[in-house]
């Protein structure tokens, strides 16, 4: 219960469509977790359900044992970044922090500490409108941290940084993970996730499809290959097809396997008395394993014929 | 051993409810005041409202000065005291008060919506229906203030220039000071429904639209000449300002009492209030 975000059985439908269905997933403390899914998969609609902006159709969400929408003032216990634009551009960053602290009773001074950390120190006073993307994200992060809470939702917080600010922010998602804090961090690309997130939600069309560690997710991509090298591809290629394999020759002479592990070829190849210069296994990459895991459950694909 | 784990993994982060002040609803009033004042926007309009009302009300006023030598004695008479009380508030100043008030009302609540900013106010303060009683309270005030400078520098500035006439009026004389106020409360009423139509339809230039149909062009459209339209007639705001600037009571086809008058306004402030502090409890935000 502590700190954990319990999402149980939650269907949301806007009309007849539903956005979300049956979804089910825990995210806990002491981790940055990742919310993966292709665009439109429904994972705003979740971060708005986890918020208590939108009332879900069935089941429940709960922030620490108890609706978020239940509580008086959220600051101090869930920071959120919903999204960066989402500010009035007419506002000094200054002015529109010191109107959510003053909201939940927070110190002034929140306002310069979370401005500092997040590198607007300087451009506090300016008006919220001239900036960049990358600093509107920086003023939502800066939203998310005024309260010190000890759960954190980002939804794409990594658009328009810069390759500093993504690092910056990566570093920053792992501290906050290591002080014990629960962060949910959503995203569309999984190469955005690689690097940040050590536990992975994946939705598609609304409906869960993994929610495991990092690790596991990479190793359920079915198509992983071996580089072998050879003197005598010939006679190796024949042993592999024999053996149910899909074989690639390229034109450095190495051959790319599909269809049988690393151990596997090593045996054959062993058996059949070809000698092998290299054996390279690959596994999958999280990339490849998200974009097999979702192709069933893209919403809005090119080209799609409608 | 249990024990050593456990204190461990509290002082790691911090106990799993934070410790939290109770909540202040002077505190949302206070967030919701930082925030209309931090907009370029909301002193232009307070200053600009308030020279565009006097301004008409001078111009209209100084017309009757300059004429007043050519008038006959029985317009001179019939001056005091509706006319002279018109040129202290006009029909376009009421009209200018009540559009600046109810798009000062109406922004800040769809300016929060055509953001998005509205999701930040609702994730710091998930009391929504708090959060728009402290607008409502925050609207109130800042339209009260605009309304009263309008109406009073209005008073003041006309009846000093009808003075040099000898005529005009001063606020000791019957029923000066409530036509004063209703005009200065026209302000508060107009923001109100801003409001209210703002937090119904979430859009910035749907609400200004109807708004402005509610405050402006429903009035004029209807004549209170039959019995059925003019029981609609006086419903509306603008109606009931115009029952309440006639300092001595017109004769017309269906009189109604200022308390009739001041309860329409009373009523549409309630109902207005009551829309846009409800209007956000139930809906997906």
């Amino acid at each position: 219960m502590k700190r954990m975000i319990e999402v149980s059985e939650v269907t949301k439908r806007y009309g007849t469509k539903a956005a979300v269905s049956d979804l089910s997933f825990t995210v806990r403390p002491g981790h940055v977790t990742g919310f993966l899914g292709p665009n439109g998969a429904g994972k705003s609609t979740t971060l708005r359900m986890m918020l208590g902006l939108h009332q879900p159709t069935a089941g429940s969400v709960t922030i620490n044992g108890r609706p978020f929408a239940d509580r008086p003032r959220g600051l101090r216990h869930v920071g959120a970044l919903l999204d960066a634009h989402g500010v009035h551009g007419g506002r000094t960053a200054r002015a529109h922090l010191t109107a959510l602290a003053v909201s939940n009773g927070l110190p002034r001074r929140r306002v310069g500490e979370v401005l500092d950390e997040v590198g607007l120190g300087d451009a506090g006073h300016r008006r919220i409108g001239g900036y960049s993307l990358g600093m509107k994200q920086r003023v939502g992060i800066a939203t998310a941290l005024l309260g010190d809470p000890p759960v954190l939702l980002f939804d794409e917080p990594l658009n328009g940084l810069d390759p500093d600010g993504v690092k910056w922010v990566r570093g920053l998602f792992h501290r906050l993970a290591d002080e014990g804090r629960t962060v949910f961090v959503s995203s569309h690309l999984m190469s955005e996730m690689e690097n940040t997130a050590d536990h992975l939600v994946v939705i598609g069309k609304g409906r869960l499809i993994a929610a495991e560690s990092l690790k596991d997710f990479a190793a359920r991509g079915t198509h992983r290959s071996v580089t072998v090298r050879t003197p005598d591809v010939a006679a190796l290629r024949t042993v592999l097809v024999d053996a149910g394999a899909s074989v690639t020759l390229h034109a450095d002479n190495s051959l790319t396997v599909t269809g049988l592990s690393a151990d596997r070829v090593g045996d054959l190849a062993f058996q059949n008395m070809v000698p092998v210069h290299e054996l390279t296994p690959h596994t999958a990459t999280l990339e490849s394993a998200f974009m097999e895991l979702t192709a069933d459950s893209i919403e809005y694909a090119a080209g799609d014929p409608r | 051993m249990t024990t050593t784990a456990t204190s461990a993994t509290e002082s790691a982060g911090r106990s799993a409810e934070p410790a939290e002040p109770r909540a202040h609803f002077t505190d949302l009033i206070a967030a919701e005041w930082i925030k209309m004042w931090s907009l370029r926007s909301t002193p232009w309009a307070f200053v600009a409202g308030t020279l565009a009302i006097v301004g008409f009300n001078i111009f209209t006023a100084y017309n009757d000065y300059s004429n007043w030598p050519g008038w006959d004695a029985q317009q001179k008479a019939d001056f005091m005291p509706n006319w002279a009380m018109l040129d202290a508030f006009t029909d376009a100043a009421v009209l200018c008060l009540m559009l600046t008030a109810s798009a000062m009302g109406a922004l800040t609540v769809v300016g929060e919506y055509s953001t998005g900013m509205i999701r930040t106010t609702f994730t710091a303060v998930p009391a929504r229906s708090s959060v728009m009683a402290a607008k409502v309270v925050v609207v109130t005030a800042v339209s009260t203030a605009l309304g009263l400078v309008a109406a009073g520098g209005s008073f003041w500035s006309t009846q000093a220039l009808l003075a040099g006439r000898d005529t005009g009026l001063s606020l000791g004389d019957p029923g000066v000071v409530s036509a004063v106020l209703a005009s200065a409360l026209a302000a508060p009423v107009a923001a109100l429904v801003g409001m209210a139509v703002g937090a119904t339809v979430r859009a910035s230039a749907a609400t200004i639209g109807v708004s402005f149909a509610l405050l402006l062009l429903v009035p004029m459209g209807i004549s209170d000449d039959h019995h059925g339209t003019a029981v609609v007639d006086h419903l509306l705001p603008y109606s009931a300002w115009a029952r309440l600037i006639q300092v001595a009571e017109k004769p017309v086809n269906f009189p109604w009492s200022e308390a009739g008058a001041w309860t329409v306004y009373a009523v549409w402030y309630i109902v207005c209030a009551a829309i846009t502090i409800f209007a956000v409890r139930r809906r997906d935000q």
